[in-house]
């Protein structure tokens, strides 16, 4: 059993059983009526004859359907979606291993931002006094193929990230359509050895993305076993809508055995009703709909439950992840798919400050103190991600990192048993007829066992300043320096002797 | 034999094993000969005291200090070693009063003041500075002036070193000041003070002679004291 991630020991139900059958009761009558409305007509098909219901409309210039999704079909394919899927990784010692029915939290990155936002010191002089003193002056960037390597590098270094979403968005002038997957997929996999998962731009870029995986993992059977990346689908448009080109994409990825993420994201207040029991009724919905299409192309395909729901800004409508409901979609959303039996895809740790600071510490540790007491298989948008996904921000990953590994500590296994007790007792004794009564001796073994936390590692010097964005950037510098664990030459050669596209200033050994 | 016994004194100061029933950092020790061993040993072959305290013990708190400036040790760390330290000089106690330094580095009482039950950070500097090389009488905590003054003119102190965390009870300090200058002691013992909320400030108002912000700082204060004011 994998050993990254963490045992949240008792996950908190917030949903007793009754209201976890409520609101699947509730799913399966949205998907029987009004049904999902389908764009894509392969997934219609099979739908169809998995016994739904289907009547042919047009929405704007698209042929469309609407599909009543009987609860058989449901029952059917969550029968055949199985409770284990390992993520594999370049280090196997790395994989990722889900199972439904544990309760193992594992933390990642994600999503593709536009900008790369970093911090530059400065020296400024005070105008009363003339003295001078150094403050952290952010720069930001627009995303390209160079941030994307040097964001998976510095994820490969971040002990408590377990799995590697790419965090930053490819803008170079270089990238087209028809080179872009194949070189962020590259860009990913030369640069971290934990598991990477990711969505596809291009669906005619899959087979040369999966080949590409298959020449690192050792073969098609190997990738199977080891799939080095797995993938991310957003099927569902809300409300309850089948988009037709990734629908295309989940069903070429089930067929090929690979792990897929059904990742629906409905905002609630817009695309989802806002109250909890709406929202999670009509998200729950929506990824039973997308796992059904998964498995009736292929049953038995390792599916993951992906549910990404947000709530809408009153005031502009924008996502909005630092707040209760956020954390109450979510944590219900986990105890769905524990229903399932069926590993779960969830979020926490996004700020919707626009730059490192009080605003964002304050959301980011709110949502990723709250989400894992549900205990999803998953936590992705966990490291670095500012301006509600638009930005990413190397040093707010590396602070990140530190708070994940407060929450993982948080998590762990209290230690109280029978042999604890008689130490307990054998050391109060000792300590009661010592000189000074001071425990400190058996402090420095829990220290020494890594059992006692470390406190915060980004504390300044200066008595008038907080200093940690300048602490975060020495830290992030030094892990720039860490020498990367690219693919091996050969491997690599192999890879860009297959692969039309590939920007000749990736490869390592050029 | 006296390198290996001498290296022995400072790995088991590093380890902070008082004595052979001590874990250390590394469990399988357990067993072996700690501090308190390995000085008598160095002792019966002949090993001269000065060489232990100053080769074994004091170079192996040395070596726990760079550790802890390093950020590889922390407090536990410092405190399990002065124990350490401190298991071998009872053993080099006899030895030393026989050569007339028993005093170490010097004597120095130590208390928390009168109505101020708090004691960690008085421990905390009484088990350093042991470890340190002083004498150390702890009188322990709710200690009034004139006891302390008292203990202070019995003992021949060099020192006296002041503890309180509370507002109310830091006010205290100044009356044993007060006391040692009634008796006469002031020139002769010197006075540092240290808790929460004292300061450099507080202690020159008071007429204290030094503030140690922690225990290191109290040590490094103890020792400029002692050797600027030459009572040892």
């Amino acid at each position: 059993m994998s050993q990254r991630g963490v045992v949240v020991a008792k996950p908190y139900e917030r949903l007793s059983r009754e209201q976890v059958e409520l609101i699947n009761r509730t799913s399966l009558d949205i998907l029987k009526s009004p049904g999902i409305l389908c764009y894509h007509e392969e997934s219609v098909s099979l739908l169809e004859k998995a016994g739904a219901k289907v009547k042919a409309t047009r929405e704007g210039e698209h042929d469309a359907w609407w599909v009543s999704i009987p609860e058989k079909a449901v029952r059917q394919a969550l029968d055949t979606a199985p409770s284990k899927v390992t993520l594999g990784a370049r280090n196997p010692e790395n994989q990722v291993i889900m199972d439904a029915e544990e309760t193992r939290v594992h933390f990642g990155s994600g999503s593709e931002t536009n900008y790369w936002l970093e911090v530059e010191p400065e020296t400024f002089v005070s105008k009363q006094d003339g003295r001078e003193q150094v403050f952290p002056v952010m720069k930001k960037s627009r995303g390209n193929v160079s941030y994307l390597c040097r964001s998976a590098h510095l994820a490969n270094n971040l002990e408590n990230l377990d799995f590697f979403i790419r965090n930053v968005n490819v803008q170079d002038e270089d990238i087209t359509t028809d080179n872009k997957d194949v070189n962020v997929f590259f860009a990913s996999l030369n640069n971290i050895t934990k598991p990477v998962i990711g969505g596809i731009a291009d669906f005619e870029q899959l087979e040369k993305v999966v080949n590409m995986a298959e020449i690192i993992a050792g073969g098609k059977e190997e990738l199977i076993k080891n799939p080095v990346t797995s993938f991310i689908t957003s099927v569902i448009k809300s409300p309850l809508q089948v988009v037709a080109e990734t629908a295309e994409k989940l069903i070429a990825i089930a067929r090929m055995g690979l792990p897929v993420v059904i990742s629906t994201s409905p905002q609630g207040g817009s695309t989802a009703p806002i109250d909890e029991m709406g929202m999670v009724a009509q998200v729950n919905a929506e990824a039973l709909t997308g796992i059904v299409i998964n498995q009736l192309a292929n049953p038995g395909a390792p599916v993951i439950y992906g549910a990404v729901p947000v709530r809408a800004r009153m005031d502009d409508l924008h996502d909005m992840y630092g707040v209760p409901e956020f954390c109450h979609y979510n944590m219900a959303c986990a105890q769905m798919a524990r229903y399932y039996k069926v590993p779960c895809y969830s979020t926490a740790g996004v700020g919707d400050a626009k730059v490192p600071g009080v605003q964002a510490a304050v959301e980011k540790m709110f949502t990723y103190s709250a989400v894992p007491f549900a205990a999803p298989d998953l936590i992705h948008y966990a490291f670095g991600l500012l301006d509600k996904t638009q930005t990413f921000s190397p040093e707010q990953a590396v602070l990140d990192n530190h708070q994940i590994g407060m929450v993982k500590f948080l998590h762990r296994e209290s230690g109280v048993n029978a042999e604890a007790a008689d130490k307990t007792k054998q050391i109060v004794e000792e300590v009661m007829n010592s000189p000074y009564r001071m425990y400190a001796r058996y402090a420095r073994k829990m220290l020494r066992r890594g059992g006692v936390f470390g406190g915060f590692p980004f504390e300044g010097e200066n008595d008038d300043q907080d200093q940690t964005l300048l602490k975060l950037n020495e830290r992030f510098r030094q892990l720039e320096e860490v020498e990367p664990q690219h693919l091996p030459e050969d491997i690599c050669s192999r890879i860009f002797e297959q692969t039309p596209g590939l920007l000749p200033r990736l490869n390592p050994y050029a | 034999m006296k390198d290996k016994l001498i290296e022995g004194i400072v790995e088991n100061v590093l380890q902070g094993r008082r004595n052979k029933d001590d874990e250390g950092i590394e469990e399988e020790n357990i067993g072996e000969p700690g501090v308190a061993e390995l000085v008598q040993e160095a002792l019966d072959n002949g090993i001269d005291t000065n060489t232990i305290l100053l080769e074994g013990l004091s170079k192996g708190m040395e070596q726990v200090g760079q550790k802890y400036e390093t950020g590889e040790y922390f407090i536990p760390d410092m405190l399990t070693a002065a124990e350490a330290v401190e298991a071998g000089m009872t053993v080099m106690e006899p030895y030393l009063a026989g050569e007339g330094t028993s005093e170490g580095k010097g004597k120095v009482i130590m208390a928390t003041v009168e109505k101020d039950l708090h004691d960690i950070g008085k421990n905390l500097v009484s088990i350093m500075l042991k470890g340190a090389g002083f004498n150390v009488v702890d009188l322990g905590i709710d200690v009034p002036a004139a006891r302390i003054v008292e203990a202070a003119e019995e003992e021949n102190a060099d020192l006296v070193g002041l503890s309180a965390l509370l507002n109310t009870t830091m006010v205290n300090m100044e009356d044993v000041v007060k006391e040692l200058e009634k008796k006469g002691l002031r020139d002769k013992i010197k006075v540092i003070i240290g808790g929460a909320p004292t300061s450099d400030d507080f202690a020159s108002e008071i007429g204290a002679d030094g503030y140690g912000k922690d225990a290191f700082a109290a040590i490094r204060v103890a020792e400029e004291l002692l050797k600027a004011g030459g009572n040892k």
